[in-house]
């Protein structure tokens, strides 16, 4: 059995990582397929998956709310381990910020305060960084409430795919920041509270974005009152949840150079903070026709033939143009197969990832549960690397 | 007909705004894209706004900074984050000092929170002032991935919406005029020729012609696979009529290698034409390149912008309006 499979049958959370366009949302759904499959009971969160996945997760009208997938969708010809059990759910940010607001406030009043507020609308709305704190913050609910064997958890594909760990983090930040326990500070006369220097810097920062901005922040942190000791404690189970030895990180990367590196850095900065890559996922690997032949013995044959041509009569002309064609096609794709392997081995042993799982380059998008089950088959086969660890 | 000249795109509207979905290659289009226009003469800015090194290694120039640095004859670019424009906005103001204790008390974030678009507003505010300044023929933008590029031209509507008063709302209204001008600003989305990628670029279209009311530019279809023109010939007569002597392997290989070439370039093709379909803009389709982006790739990316903008219709730079 693979080492990824493994994976599957004792991890409780995999968080899929990688920068924008490498197939994270593909990855996360094949790795709760999978492990659906071994008869686990598992769900993928998503944040923000193309229409024909939703389509086939069945999350076109559900947001927020994990359903499960009918087993005869996800497992047509009956092979999959009795007990599994595939769920989806699709991310929405402002939702889920709602109800975690509802959880902490004390009475209806001050719950309706905080939602009413401008400050929060644009928070739970548009703020970069809600959604990976929300995204923590459902994974967190589903741990605590949900009773699933395994979460696959898919990230926001932001700038550097880094905002997900540092969200619960930044949210307590916000909430220590000297300026905001001034502003909670339990009186009716407000700012004037509030040292002289704070209060020109207010005036001055209202004279750039506006008195009525500086309004709602008050406003909001008053109504928040008494809630952030729940979220201060909650952000930390969650970093505690994201440490725990029972779950794993899923770098996904395509083998194109400037993923790769996305992929690397966010090792790195997973290291840094003890955090386990479980495994290296590469998407969209090109096949390898060359077999072994030299790209350069290849490229070379081209010219020779394309020299020949040149000077050939007409009657064999196009056709040695074709064949010089053809090695030449041959001669890239020998190239870049060789340079992919080369540039993946190297971030494999860089990223010390136990598993690395390549994964084709398929003619068509990844949308339904055969091709699906076609991306699984490749991840799941992934061989140990322990020369790369 | 007439044709459309590459200088004759770029002085449609001095700010270009490349933007795509995350792996499309929006950093190579806007390196050849600077390049073509370089090559007419036009000078040219780029303005990176996310501090990704992948232009910088497109024209083999060391890491862009804040200050302006010619990376090829013609073309000079520069960063321009959030930070450094919020730094810039506040002193340009008199608050140099307010400034730094933003930073130092990590109240900046906080107000960046409180300001929805704040950050991208003081972005676009400042590229409207090197717009207006005057300080290149064109302006390219290399935008932020896909659905983060909708919210950072939304910004300026939003911003309106949320701030009644004071300069942040000025500044708001200065980016919405400039982005709702096609005499002064256009979006050219990018995307890949594969099916996912083409849907997001159809939906994020029509929310930029709706939500902000921008002018989009002709469409680039990035990394379209080369035909092979060799599908309709046999390998195995290729072979006699050209007398000669292959292995069975290696013929097994050369028909593989042709064979998934050719699929590629069928599948694309189809997802390009699936694209003119459904979304009645101009297409500039660039060519699939092996090797990894760097300043040959670039040239001859240029080459290809160059060639297809002449085969566009001449009704491409029609303002929409009129």
């Amino acid at each position: 059995m693979s080492r990824l499979a493994t994976d599957l049958e004792t991890r409780h959370v995999l968080v899929c990582c990688g920068t924008g366009g490498v197939g994270k949302t593909t990855t996360s759904a094949v790795l709760a397929l999978s492990a659906a499959r071994l008869g686990r009971r598992a769900i993928v969160v998503t944040i923000d998956p193309a229409k024909r996945l939703a389509d086939t997760l069945g999350l076109e009208a559900l947001g927020n709310v994990a359903h499960e997938i009918p087993r005869e969708r996800w497992d047509a010809d009956g092979t999959a381990a009795a007990g599994g059990q595939m769920f989806a759910l699709m991310l929405d940010t402002p939702a889920t910020f709602e109800e975690l607001v509802r959880r902490y406030s004390s009475n209806d009043e001050q719950t309706e305060r905080i939602l009413d507020n401008r400050f929060y609308r644009n928070i739970a709305g548009a703020l970069s960084g809600t959604q990976e704190y929300m995204a923590m913050e459902k994974l967190h609910e589903l741990h605590e409430e949900g009773g699933y064997d395994l979460i696959v958890v898919d990230t926001p594909p932001t700038r550097h795919a880094l905002d997900f760990l540092d969200a619960p983090a930044r949210l307590t930040r916000l909430l220590d920041n000297r300026i905001f326990r001034v502003l909670m500070a339990p009186t009716r006369t407000g700012l004037r509270i509030a040292g002289a220097a704070l209060q020109a810097f207010f005036r001055t920062v209202a004279k750039v974005v506006g008195a009525e901005v500086i309004d709602d922040v008050v406003a909001f942190f008053r109504a928040f009152e008494g809630m952030e000791q729940g979220f201060r404690e909650r952000a930390a189970t969650m970093t505690e949840l994201l440490a725990a030895p029972t779950t794993g990180f899923v770098l996904v990367t395509s083998p194109r150079s400037d993923a790769v590196r996305e992929a690397e850095y966010f090792a790195e900065r997973l290291a840094e903070s003890d955090l386990e890559v479980a495994a290296l996922v590469v998407n969209r690997v090109h096949p390898d026709f060359s077999e072994g032949r030299d790209a350069g013995a290849l490229a070379a044959r081209a010219a020779e033939l394309a020299s020949r041509a040149a000077t050939a009569p007409p009657a064999t002309h196009d056709a040695i143009a074709r064949m010089a064609a053809r090695y030449a096609n041959l001669a890239e794709y020998a190239a870049l197969t060789r340079r992919e392997r080369e540039q993946l081995d190297d971030a494999g042993t860089r990223i010390g990832a136990v598993t690395v799982a390549y994964v084709p380059s398929l003619t068509h998008d990844v949308v339904d549960f055969t091709a699906l089950d076609t991306v699984a088959s490749h991840v799941l086969s992934a061989g140990d690397t322990e020369a790369l660890g | 007909m007439r044709h459309v000249r590459v200088e004759e795109l770029c002085a449609a509207s001095r700010v270009l705004i490349v933007a795509g979905k995350g792996g499309v290659g929006k950093t190579t289009v806007t390196a050849a894209l600077a390049t073509a226009a370089a090559r007419t003469g036009t000078s040219v800015l780029i303005v990176e706004v996310e501090g990704k090194s992948g232009l910088a290694t497109s024209f083999g120039v060391p890491a862009l900074e804040y200050e302006e640095a010619e990376v090829r004859r013609g073309v000079r670019a520069r960063t321009l984050t959030p930070d450094h424009a919020l730094l810039e906005y506040l002193e340009d103001r008199g608050l140099r000092r307010i400034s730094k204790r933003l930073v130092r008390s990590g109240a900046l974030d906080v107000i960046a929170t409180a300001v929805p678009g704040m950050k991208d507003i003081l972005v676009l505010g400042k590229v409207k002032q090197l717009e207006r300044a005057g300080v290149a023929d064109l302006i390219i933008i290399d935008a932020p991935a896909a659905g983060h590029a909708i919210t950072f031209l939304t910004s300026a509507r939003g911003m309106l919406d949320s701030v009644r008063v004071g300069p942040v709302r000025t500044q708001a209204q200065d980016v919405l005029d400039l982005l709702s001008d096609p005499t002064r600003c256009r979006v050219m989305l990018v995307t890949l020729p594969e099916e996912t990628p083409v849907n997001e670029l159809v939906e994020t279209a029509f929310a930029l012609e709706e939500r902000v009311g921008v002018s989009l530019a002709p469409v680039v279809v990035n990394a379209m696979p080369g035909d092979l023109a060799v599908a309709a010939h046999h390998l195995s007569s290729d072979v006699a009529t050209a007398g000669l002597d292959i292995p069975s392997a290696e013929l097994r290989a050369l028909t593989a290698a042709a064979a998934f070439r050719h699929e590629r370039h069928g599948l694309a093709r189809e997802q390009a034409d699936r694209l003119a379909a459904r979304l009645p803009l101009p297409q500039i389709r660039l060519p699939y390149l092996f090797s990894e982006i760097g300043p040959t790739e670039v040239d001859a990316l240029a080459d290809a912008f160059t060639a297809e903008v002449r085969a566009l219709p001449d009704t491409t730079l029609r303002d929409p309006a009129s």
